[in-house]
């Protein structure tokens, strides 16, 4: 009889929450794309950078990506391979081609899955819509890389991508 | 008000918290009371990620006091500056945009880092970050992906003591 309240609530919480979300992203279209909400691929992907959304990128990317940690982008990213199951479980579930996805169309218009592209940044969907931004924006000490989404795209975290 | 308003209230007060006067609250005001004992709970929770914090660090410490002493019999325990030069000297044999651990954890291990794709890093003195260094496994795994980075080698137990020694004291 003590407890039940707090779980209630919460549970409401979540419920108003996630309803917030699900109106924002209809409205926002083609510019949300889910963040990443499991914890254990939030830890592990998402410490050196954002931990980027796995509908950004086709199945076969994070495939490939999972298997070469031990040198990815010049880091040595890799976890033990029970954990590195799971995050590619995951990430491959959550793909931009998985079955179900409305989101990410935009961004991989024009991909070739097979071809298993790495960066996000060198999609040609991504680059047309950052050809405006000029050279010494990627080169401010505020920027400095053009994966640190979240220094011009205050609510990356959240999943979206609008200014 | 608002049930974050009552939290608010309450947690001001210790008697409270501490349900000193739980039994007549039940009856006539049940509803703060529940909102004391979720706020006691979690109270009670947050203490015991720095209670295992303590711990940990404590366990893993000697456990680099033991290979250290394998290593060189004339170990004479760890420092704290000696793991302040380390955190703070710029090395030559590593990754060349990564010449310290200064270049993401920052000079002051009081304040927050930031990676170099921008992502911010937690401080690392565990006065600041009392839920750090809990896990022997994660720290581990840090310690080999930033010294590969920095030095272009692992650290050995004495390296990684010190900085412990280090960073646990501030
Ligand atoms: C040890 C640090 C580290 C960890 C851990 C890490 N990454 Fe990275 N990642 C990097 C670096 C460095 C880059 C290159 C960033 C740049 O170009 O500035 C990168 C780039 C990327 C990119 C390409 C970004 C672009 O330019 O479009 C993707 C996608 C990516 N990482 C996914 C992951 C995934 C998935 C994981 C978890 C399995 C992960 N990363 C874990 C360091 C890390
Ligand atoms: C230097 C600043 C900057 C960085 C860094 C940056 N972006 Fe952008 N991004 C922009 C600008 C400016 C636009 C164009 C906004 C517009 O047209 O409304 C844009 C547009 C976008 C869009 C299209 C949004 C829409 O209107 O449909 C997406 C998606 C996007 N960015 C994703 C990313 C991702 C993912 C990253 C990191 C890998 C990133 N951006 C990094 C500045 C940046
Ligand atoms: C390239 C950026 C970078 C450099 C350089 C770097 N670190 Fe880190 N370090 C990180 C990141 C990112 C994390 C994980 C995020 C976190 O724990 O908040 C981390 C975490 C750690 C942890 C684990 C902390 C915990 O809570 O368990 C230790 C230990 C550590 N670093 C030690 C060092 C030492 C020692 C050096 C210098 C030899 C160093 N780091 C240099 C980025 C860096």
């Amino acid at each position: 009889m003590k407890f039940p309240t707090r779980p209630v609530s919460l549970g409401l919480l979540v419920l108003a929450f996630s309803a917030l979300v699900f109106s924002r992203a209809q409205a926002g279209g083609g510019h949300y794309y889910p963040p990443v909400v499991d914890p254990v691929v939030k830890e592990e992907c998402g410490s050196c950078h954002l931990a980027f959304p796995a509908a950004m990128l086709p199945a076969a990317s994070w495939k490939r990506m999972m298997g070469e940690l031990e040198n990815h982008f010049g880091d040595n990213a890799a976890v033990d391979p029970a954990l590195a199951r799971k995050i590619t479980a995951y990430l491959v579930a959550n793909a931009g081609d998985a079955a179900g996805q409305r989101y990410s169309a935009k961004l991989l218009r024009g991909v070739d899955a097979a071809s298993a592209p790495q960066r996000i940044t060198a999609l040609p969907q991504w680059v047309r819509e950052h050809r405006k931004v000029p050279d010494w924006e990627w080169r401010h000490k505020d920027v400095r890389s053009k994966a640190n989404c979240t220094a011009c795209h205050a609510d990356a975290e959240l999943g979206y991508y609008e200014d | 008000m608002s049930a974050s308003g009552y939290v608010q209230h309450y947690s001001a007060k210790v008697s409270d918290i501490y349900f000193i006067r739980p039994i007549k609250m039940f009856k006539s005001r049940f509803k703060f009371a529940q909102t004391k004992v979720a706020v006691g709970a979690l109270l009670l929770l947050s203490c015991l990620p720095f209670a295992a914090t303590a711990a940990s660090l404590e366990a893993q410490l000697s456990q680099y006091a033991a290979t250290a002493k394998a290593a060189n019999p004339g170990f004479a325990g760890f420092s704290a500056a000696r793991g302040e030069a380390l955190h703070t000297r710029n090395f030559a044999s590593g990754k060349p945009d990564t010449p310290a651990c200064t270049s993401c954890h920052g000079k002051d291990p009081r304040s927050a880092g930031q990676t170099l794709t921008g992502k911010r890093i937690e401080a690392v003195a565990l006065s600041v970050s009392p839920s750090r260094y809990a896990d022997p496994a994660k720290v581990e795994k840090w310690f080999k992906r930033n010294c590969n980075e920095v030095i272009g080698r692992e650290c050995t137990a004495q390296e990684k003591g010190d900085w412990l020694t280090f960073v646990g004291s501030r």
